[in-house]
């Protein structure tokens, strides 16, 4: 409806010649068009030896006309150059973010200007290999290749493997004690090392153990690491991962200090284990939230 | 006494972040091609071929040895895998040379590779087991302690890291396939850079690395016009990486595959005797700490070492002369380089970063938590 309002006053107009303009392709364009419809590229050599694609009626570096000598080219081509659409119009070739692109199909001396649908734009790289996407329905119209798409370069391989997993005796034994707030760790017959977590054999004397100790959960922490990168098992960034030496033990365990700003934790420091409620342990190391400093004085290392 | 055996042939691949246009095979086979053409032989002169490349989920290629028999020209020829973690690469090249040594081959071709953008190294170290007993945080944040306690131990200053990060990447700008090349490297760009795992900055640490090496080893009754690296020496150790007592700072089993490495080659004064070393150090601190572990400095004195230029490319021990695992890093190549460009340098042939009359160099690699090592002893001149 034309608006009332003379300032405003505006209305749409379309222009569109009925059924769409004819025209007549002339022999060359009109080849390149017939092999489209069969599926195949071609190009037309020019006097000089080149070969143009799309092909021209006129050689445009000296006005002569061009051979009648076709050569099918591709359908692999190479981009040359490209600018991405990251919002498709009506009236584009693919209804999703493309690029136009300049295409030098193998064969070819030119380059030919076609939609490549490579997905993202970090795939577009001058150089890039692509191959034409035909329609099944072809008319003889270069829209009969629906878009160029980049050659196979990479597959994904989807590799999983389950397993049930048991602990076996040691650890079994060891989470028992978390369970109930201890750790259960072992004194070793031959060197009188203790060891902790719990295990069934020495790795210095290769004896088997069978003396059980439950070790108290204070130690003091040999050194550690201040992580800046996150980790989904530590509640934030820097979060501090420690050797920490459990009193009457002969070898440290790795775990999560806290209570403590990362940059304030020090090797000698003395620690406790905070253990979450009762009512929440399960036979996992989740039981401990992480060490805490006991506010002892530090250890001379 | 064993046979002598000696590298006639090294092949590598350019280092760097991505190899897109080519296959894993065909990686490894780049390699393979430039150690054979190095040594003037085709497929056909080789007897045998070992491989080594980092533990399987880091590319999720199970038993590559199977895989790669077509690509490395081993059908109908003994072919097996080595796998010691991060060492891999040493022991591949050492597992090599015992075939040579134990007059069981005349010629075989060791290979090691890793296409790390394939895979994701940081993943495949940490996959969360359950019931696991303790937090286990990839490799920076497991090595970072022990430097710690390094410096604690040893009083070195902050800025001996920082010092190789920068000595070891003005070597890779020598280096035609080292990886990283950052054009006026120095400590400034270093220390701006972001901390990982303190003391660990980001360029403290080694890149991530596609690449393959590749090496044609020989007895001495089948050498060809190639100048030789003779083999003066092999050793590997291994501890288990729970063991109460064990120093991770200085650990036993490299003091003994060091010892065991130079009481073969004859050497008793390491710093004096060798004349450059391919060292295994995949965070800046670990050359300050393994100078002590090899015996360069005493114990708490290697950082001074490091500090005083000695082992720079013009100090009187050039150590990672190619620019080290700092500067690149296909993990399970790793060591295999650092045996290649000691075998390099003592032929002469290591370029831009040649260390003038190189007559005896070591190459060493070490794996897991610091609990397998391989090093070897090569030189100009036939044992
Ligand atoms: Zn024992």
């Amino acid at each position: 409806m034309p608006s009332s309002d003379p300032t405003t006053l505006r209305a749409r107009h379309a222009l569109e010649f009925p059924g769409g303009y004819t025209r007549t392709t002339g022999p060359v364009i009109g080849r390149f068009l017939t092999e489209l419809r069969d599926g195949r590229v071609v190009g037309v050599r020019t006097a000089a030896g080149r070969t143009l694609v799309p092909p021209l009626e006129y050689d445009p570096d000296t006005g002569d006309a061009v051979t009648e000598e076709f050569v099918e080219v591709g359908p692999a081509g190479t981009v040359e150059s490209w600018a991405w659409v990251n919002t498709p119009r009506k009236g584009h070739p693919l209804d999703r973010p493309f690029a136009w692109a300049l295409i030098r199909l193998d064969g070819a001396d030119t380059a030919l200007v076609h939609a490549v649908d490579a997905g993202d734009v970090k795939a577009m790289r001058p150089g890039l290999r692509v191959r034409p996407r035909w329609r099944a329905e072809r008319t003889g119209h270069i829209t009969d290749i629906e878009s160029f798409v980049p050659e196979v370069t990479r597959i994904v391989s989807e590799v999983r493997v389950e397993y049930s997993l048991r602990p076996g005796l040691a650890l079994t034994r060891f989470l028992q004690g978390v369970a109930e707030g201890v750790f259960i760790g072992c004194r070793c017959g031959g060197c009188h090392k203790v060891y902790v977590p719990y295990r069934l054999s020495c790795p210095e004397c290769g004896v088997s153990i069978t003396e059980e100790v439950a070790v108290p959960d204070t130690g003091t922490v040999t050194t550690f690491a201040i992580n800046n990168l996150p980790d989904p098992r530590a509640p934030e960034v820097p979060f501090v991962s420690a050797y920490i030496q459990l009193d009457g033990t002969d070898i440290p365990m790795i775990a999560l200090v806290g209570g403590i700003a990362a940059h304030e934790v020090r090797q000698g420091m003395r620690v406790r284990a905070v253990w979450v409620p009762e009512e929440e342990r399960t036979m996992s190391m989740s039981n401990i939230k992480w060490f805490a400093p006991t506010g002892e004085p530090d250890v001379e290392l | 006494m064993s046979n002598p055996c000696a590298v006639i042939g090294v092949g590598q691949t350019r280092y760097t972040t991505k190899r897109r246009d080519v296959s894993i095979a065909g990686l490894v086979r780049e390699a393979a091609l430039r150690a054979l053409q190095d040594a003037g032989l085709t497929w056909q002169d080789i007897d045998a071929v070992v491989i080594g490349k980092a533990p399987d989920l880091f590319e999720g290629v199970m038993m590559p040895e199977a895989y790669l028999a077509d690509a490395l020209g081993a059908a109908g020829k003994p072919m097996m895998r080595v796998h010691t973690a991060g060492s891999v690469g040493g022991s591949t090249a050492l597992v090599g040379a015992s075939l040579i040594q134990g007059g069981v081959h005349d010629r075989v071709l060791v290979v090691a590779f890793e296409k790390q953008s394939e895979s994701n190294a940081t993943w495949a170290l940490s996959t969360h087991q359950p019931f696991s007993a303790s937090l286990v945080v990839g490799a920076g944040g497991y090595f970072a302690p022990h430097i710690r306690e390094y410096i604690r131990r040893s009083g070195a200053p902050e800025h001996i890291g920082h010092l190789v990060a920068v000595k070891d990447r003005q070597n890779a700008l020598k280096n035609p396939y080292a990886h990283l090349r950052i054009p006026g490297i120095n400590l400034k760009m270093v220390e701006s850079t972001p901390m990982l795992w303190e003391p660990i900055r980001y360029l403290d640490t080694c890149p991530s690395s596609d690449g393959a090496c590749a090496m044609v080893l020989s007895s001495a009754g089948k050498l060809t016009d190639s100048t030789p690296a003779w083999v003066l020496g092999t050793a590997m150790r291994s501890e288990p990486i729970f063991r109460a007592g064990r120093d991770t700072v200085n650990p036993q089993g490299g003091k003994d595959c060091a010892a065991d490495v130079y009481r073969q080659a004859g050497i008793t004064d390491p710093r004096r005797e060798i004349d450059v070393a391919e060292v295994y150090v995949p965070f800046s601190w670990y050359e300050p700490m393994w100078l002590e572990n090899l015996g360069f400095a005493t114990e708490g004195e290697g950082w001074k070492l490091t500090e005083s230029g000695a082992t720079a490319l013009d100090g009187d021990i050039p150590w990672n002369a190619s620019g080290g695992v700092l500067s690149s890093n296909p993990i399970g190549a790793s060591g295999l380089i650092r045996f290649a460009e000691a075998a390099l340098q003592v032929r002469g042939m290591a370029g831009e970063h040649q260390v003038d009359g190189a007559r005896r160099a070591l190459g060493h690699a070490y794996g897991g938590g610091a609990q397998f090592f391989a090093m070897w002893m090569v030189g100009s001149d036939r044992p």
